[in-house]
């Protein structure tokens, strides 16, 4: 039973006319009263500046925070691959009900119809915005968008900025952003943290800030409070995240009642450099993308994975009929681009078998060869080259795979000192992206009033798995094209609000118990940093919550995660002062946190007795090892309620597909 | 293969704004090659929280060469002796048993020392906040596709927008000019149709908004290309400046 906290608000009416209809009703502010109404926004990554940027130029009164020196640092940034959209150019089958059949099914049906819907019916006009604005996407000769394939779909739906889409669409965001802070309707403030969001009589009406350059707590007014503030996949400290990125500001938020949606629900990504040793700090992605030409093996014979293992023989020494294209022969329809989860969980069955190929025994083949040759055959008969020498196609094909990937090629002999046109890349499976987050509604309101949530940051449209080049998607409609009509059916009833005195015992409240946390973590003076801690959580959380999980580990999880938190305030060690420019407090608060959402993931994780998309029980699977869901008892979100002491109640949302007929996913 | 060194680190410290700063020198044992320099950073950061000693501040977030906020000189180069990598893409492969490193933060008047290596480059933000942008509001958009721009124009328009901000090229150029920062700002949007129309106006008012500021003039010495992690062309230079004339001419 979907229970009374948990009104998601989809409108009635058609698939089709849910979001049109709503838009043509909703009520409206009049643009004089816009300006008397503040809207904090925190984060400035893809969620949060094109909302920033679309808010303000609407003429609301707009507050921006980031942890960074600069918005533009946001961790979208990083974003290689593409963006999603339903625009069709290709010619090739695609429509709005196509990208939201496949975003629902890869989402392993666990994802709202209306928000996933709707999200595919804005895609279109992403694109558009953003090419106005003067990003760069990728063009044919002819002067059109080009487009690639992402995994999880059988069309050509993805725009891109060579590997390096994510920045070109948040510089997009972000110049429209400086665009309203020169206007001065946008004020930035950048290093700065929000530790606490503010509500009185149960509706949010500020948070608290740490500036991080001088140390000092502020308060901040708003009549509402978008947080956009990234994933938590940190959580598991390495991961493909940004150092920084936290679930600070969702977990206080979560702590005043703001339920956390889903929090198991995480993503690995399967094609990521493999750990180089003790001293790794991050993971970093070699984007899906590369799955278009690129092909994945492990050999065939133990002794061959074995030789590779004591490096005593080179990948190009294995003889072709000696690989296993182990997608290829599991998923004939879908391939190399079968999606995320399901490719990882691949990759992990054959490593665990004994197949992996370096000298941890945890990485597999991500070959390029057999396309260098084949796109070196196309650019020959262009050419007009006749009988061409191997080499010549090579050398040919290799410009090709450049044009495409040069900088994730860069990257990847940066970082392993090996050059991947020669041999095939090694890749393993990291931590990516986090589904879960906090519960919202159609208009993306949290169960406070007046507290937002965008992004990766919310729980809404991906269900237990998301589809490549997704995110992006998702972050910019929330942002360009939701929260501004979503908003003003909320702000419509608070033009009446005065701005509440920074002086009112809810903020002083707010910024004391902030201040008396940092205290604690100063007055531990144990022996310990940060670090340590952090990277011990995240072994349990990867070799316990992470790519497969069963439920004595989760139940073990758990405990050790409650004893290593005792441990940690009880022998943390952090340096300096807290009115200064202090990283070892900063992170100190955010491992804090991850330790109490931590717990609540393996929770989750224990909670839901089936497999679904990111979730493998190991317990729930087919013969053949896939996943086996239960719709009959866990077709529903599960939105957790904090209580005090790190206790937590579930909320069920019901899942109810009226226009999809659910069924197994497969892409055999 | 991997292989271990041994090192002296002479790194500028300097508690805050006003403190005056000096070099320390650390002593690095056992650092493996395949290290980033930024994980050493960490390892020596561990070992000062140990011994109880403020660690070393420095800005970094995503560590793979793209957010722009890992910035530090190191041996006398803007994010060290490779070309076209920042300084979290340097790995400890680059360097040979027994060197001696010396980091220093960016250096230039208007980018202040915060703490040891972290500066303020919110001088950038600002002059972005002048013009650097297309003015659209959301929602205003036609169909994306009926605006066709050139395979070439689409590629150099992207080659000019990698840049990532970091501040390389101010720190590299002795008058601590900016002009490869905006001229790669300028440069992106001039090469697009959608540009155009603010064209001339955007020039002015960010170049305006860099001289304002404090950023040195162009001298034309290509330090700051040369040291560009995304090798931003000093071409774009030449594009600014010509558009800068023609703009003040009509
Ligand atoms: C390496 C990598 C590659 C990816 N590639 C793709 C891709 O090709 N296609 C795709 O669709 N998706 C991709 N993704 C996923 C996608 O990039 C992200 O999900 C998305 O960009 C998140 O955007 P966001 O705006 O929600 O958060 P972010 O961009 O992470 O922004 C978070 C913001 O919140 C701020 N913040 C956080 N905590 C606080 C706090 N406590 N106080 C103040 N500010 C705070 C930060 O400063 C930042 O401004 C990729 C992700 C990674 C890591
Ligand atoms: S830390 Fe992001 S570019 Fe170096």
């Amino acid at each position: 039973m979907t229970t009374s906290k948990l009104d998601s608000k989809i409108p009635e009416g058609s698939l089709e006319q849910k979001w049109s209809k709503y838009r043509s009703t909703v009520p409206l502010v009049n643009p004089s009263n816009k300006r008397s109404l503040e809207i904090l926004i925190v984060g400035s990554g893809l969620a949060g500046a094109s909302a920033a940027a679309s808010l303000s130029e609407l003429g609301y009164k707009v507050k921006v925070f980031c942890y960074q020196d600069s918005a533009r640092r946001a961790h979208s940034i990083a974003a290689q691959g593409g963006i999603n959209a339903a625009k069709n150019y290709q010619n090739d089958g695609d429509s709005t009900y196509r990208l939201f059949y496949d975003t629902i099914k890869g989402g392993d049906y666990r994802a709202r119809e209306g928000n996933v819907y709707r999200l595919a019916e804005v895609s279109s006009s992403i694109i558009d915005q953003c090419v106005a604005q003067g990003v760069p996407f990728a063009r044919e000769y002819g002067g059109l968008l080009s487009n690639r394939s992402f995994g999880g779909t059988q069309v050509q739906r993805t725009f891109y900025a060579a590997g390096q889409t994510g920045q070109q669409l948040l510089l997009g965001a972000y110049s429209s952003l400086q665009r309203q802070v020169g206007s001065g309707n946008v004020k930035m403030y950048a290093r700065h943290e929000m530790l606490d969001v503010v509500n009185i009589d149960g509706v949010c009406r500020g948070i608290i800030a740490r500036d991080l350059t001088t140390g000092k707590l502020e308060r901040h007014f708003g009549h509402a409070v978008l947080l956009c503030t990234g994933g938590y996949g940190n959580a598991f400290y390495l991961s493909t995240n940004a150092m920084g990125c936290n679930a600070t500001a969702i977990w206080k938020a979560h702590k005043k009642g703001a339920l956390f949606g889903n929090p198991c629900f995480t993503q690995i990504h399967p094609t990521c450099i493999p750990v180089s040793g003790d001293h790794q700090s991050k993971l970093t992605l070699m984007s899906e993308s590369l799955r278009n030409d690129g092909r994945i093996w492990v050999p065939k014979k133990h002794e061959d994975a074995k030789a590779l293992q004591e490096n005593r023989i080179k990948p190009n020494d294995i003889k072709e009929e000696d690989r296993d294209y182990y997608l290829e022969r599991r998923y004939p329809a879908f391939g190399n681009l079968v999606p995320r989860d399901v490719a990882s969980r691949a990759a992990k069955e054959r490593c665990d078998a004994g197949f992996g190929v370096n000298k941890t025994g945890e990485a597999v083949f991500l070959d390029f060869a057999f396309n260098t040759i084949r796109y070196g055959t196309i650019e020959a008969n262009k050419k007009g080259i006749h009988n061409p020498t191997e080499a010549q196609l090579i050398e040919l094909g290799r410009g090709v795979i450049k044009e495409k990937y040069g900088n994730l090629f860069d990257m990847y002999q940066q970082i392993t000192g090996v050059n991947p046109y020669e041999q095939p890349m090694m890749i393993y499976p990291a931590v990516h992206y986090t589904m879960g987050g906090l519960w919202v509604d159609y208009n993306l309101m949290t169960s406070v009033s007046g507290l937002y949530c965008l992004g990766e940051a919310n729980f809404s449209d991906h269900g237990a798995n998301r589809l490549g080049a997704s995110a992006l998607m998702q972050g910019l409609a929330d942002g360009y094209f939701v929260i501004p009509y979503t908003i003003g059916a909320y702000l419509s009833k608070e033009i009446g609000t005065k701005p509440i005195s920074l002086d009112h015992p809810a903020f002083v409240e707010a910024e004391n118990a902030v201040k008396s946390n940092i205290d604690k973590l100063f007055a531990i003076k144990g022996t310990h940093s940060v670090d340590y801690f952090h990277k011990k959580l995240g072994l349990i959380m990867w070799n316990k919550c992470g790519m497969a999980r069963n439920a004595t580990h989760l139940k073990e999880a758990i405990v050790e995660i409650q004893e290593l938190r005792k441990q940690f305030w009880s022998d943390l060690r952090v340096t300096g002062t807290a009115d200064e420019f202090n990283a070892e407090l900063e992170k100190a608060g955010r491992v804090a946190d991850f330790f109490e959402l931590g717990e609540l993931m393996c929770m989750d994780a224990l909670n839901r007795q089936e497999s679904c998309g990111g979730h493998f029980r190991e317990e729930y699977q087919t013969e053949e090892g896939e996943a086996m869901r239960d719709d009959e008892n866990y077709k529903y979100v599960a939105a957790w309620e904090y209580f005090e002491g790190n206790k937590w109640e579930m909320h069920k949302e019901d899942l109810i597909y009226d226009n999809i007929k659910i069924a197994a996913r497969s892409y055999k | 293969m991997e292989k271990h060194l041994n090192l002296t680190l002479k790194i500028w410290r300097q508690k805050n704004a006003k403190a005056k700063g000096n070099f320390e020198a650390y002593k690095m044992t056992g650092i493996s090659t395949d290290m980033s320099f930024l994980e050493m950073f960490d390892v020596l950061n561990e070992r000062l929280v140990n011994d109880n000693i403020d660690p070393i501040a420095f800005d970094h977030d995503c560590r793979e060469g793209i957010c722009g906020a890992c910035s530090m000189v190191i041996n006398g180069r803007p994010h060290g002796p490779k070309n076209a990598i920042t300084t979290c893409q340097l790995h400890m492969r680059s360097f040979n048993d027994g060197d001696t490193i010396t980091v220093e933060p960016w250096r230039a008047s208007p980018f202040p020392i915060i703490k040891d290596l972290v500066v303020d480059r919110s001088s950038f933000d600002r002059i972005m906040a002048a013009g650097g942008f297309v003015s659209t509001n959301t929602g205003s958009a036609q169909d994306a596709n009926c605006t066709l721009i050139s395979k070439e124009a689409a590629d150099e328009s992207l080659a000019a927008a990698a840049c990532i901000g970091c501040g390389a090229c101010v720190a590299a150029c002795k008058n601590a000019s900016a002009m490869l920062f905006v001229s790669a700002k300028v440069s992106q949007f001039a090469l697009l149709p959608q540009g155009q129309p603010e064209r001339k106006k955007r020039v002015l008012e960010m170049v305006a908004q860099m001289d304002t500021e404090g950023f040195g003039a162009c001298t034309n010495t290509g330090a700051c290309s040369a040291e560009c992690p995304k090798e931003i062309s000093l071409t774009h230079i030449a594009r600014m400046n010509r558009d800068y004339l023609m703009a003040e001419l009509c």
